[in-house]
């Protein structure tokens, strides 16, 4: 880790934090290209097996054993799954990735994250994409919140408790 | 078996939209969320852009009877704003996707159970 550090001075807020491999430049076109990447997918998913692509619901219901019927579930995690794995074969080198986040912290937020989507059946990619592409006020609704508290709670823990 | 490949194929594509987009990187998808610090705004234009084309794309899909490998569509039907909605969502999705560093949603469980390297359990929208 390098030692450079971010200062901000909010008045009676102030915070320094290291920066060194976190700073990622705006990137217009891959970051439309990627989108509709996952948009077709999703069209996809849907004219094909008549499903939502939804990450945490297909994984949810692939952890369901009374459905006989999960084998595509199993199919489509393995694809996405498989998907960074033949990116880095085929660049040969590894996929930009920068986390200062702690593992302990990751397993903690992956439990906490998992009780979430479950409460609110559906993730990013359920609600953010699909259900708001069906105009479903569930989705809208979910979305607008998740987005709001994330801002917020980036700010509060990069800002106010200068975390990382 | 030609819905198990469709469906693996379907997956490879969403995986390769995440990865194209940049939002295999945690790091990227948080500066999103840093209106104060290191602001990127990728992420706006991979969810408006996914969230576009699937809207175009679905308004077509809903005029046939019924999907290829299926009897039918499996759609959500409830359309009311319960508790769970509302307070789980932001429970999880703001401290738990920031906890993580990673983006919003996808695959959290698997960060728990897979033995996958974090590049590949995190690579999340």
């Amino acid at each position: 880790m390098q030692e450079n550090y971010s200062t901000a001075d909010f008045g009676i807020l102030t915070y320094k934090r290291p920066i060194s491999n976190m700073i990622t430049d705006f990137s217009p076109i891959s970051a439309l290209l990627g989108g509709t990447l996952i948009g077709t997918a999703a069209i996809a998913l849907m004219v094909l097996h008549g499903r939502i692509a939804g990450m945490t619901g297909i994984l949810s219901g692939a952890m369901d054993t009374a459905d006989r019927n999960r084998g595509w579930r199993f199919a489509f995690l393995l694809g996405a799954i498989a998907a960074p794995l033949v990116a880095t074969l085929t660049m040969g080198q590894p996929l930009p990735f920068a986390s200062d986040a702690p593992v302990g912290a990751v397993l903690f937020s992956g439990v906490i994250v998992g009780i979430g989507v479950s409460l609110a059946g559906g993730c990013t990619s359920g609600h953010g994409v699909c259900g708001n592409a069906r105009l479903s006020p569930r989705s809208m609704v979910a979305t607008a919140i998740f987005m709001a508290f994330t801002f917020a709670t980036v700010f509060i823990v990069r800002h106010v408790l200068g975390g990382f | 078996m030609r819905s198990l490949v469709s469906a693996l194929a379907i997956g490879l594509v969403f995986g390769a939209g995440i990865i194209i987009s940049g939002m295999s990187n945690p790091a990227k998808v948080l500066n999103f969320f840093d209106l104060a610090g290191t602001w990127d705004p990728s992420l706006l234009l991979v969810m408006t852009s996914a969230l576009v084309v699937t809207l175009v794309g679905y308004s077509w899909v809903f005029k046939r009877p019924a999907p290829l490998f299926d009897v039918r569509f499996h759609l959500p039907t409830r359309r009311d704003l319960d508790l769970p909605l509302v307070g789980g969502r932001r429970f999880s999705a703001s401290v738990g996707d920031y906890l993580a560093s990673a983006p919003v949603g996808r695959y959290r469980p698997l960060v728990l159970v897979s033995p996958l390297p974090s590049c590949l359990s995190t690579q999340c929208l």
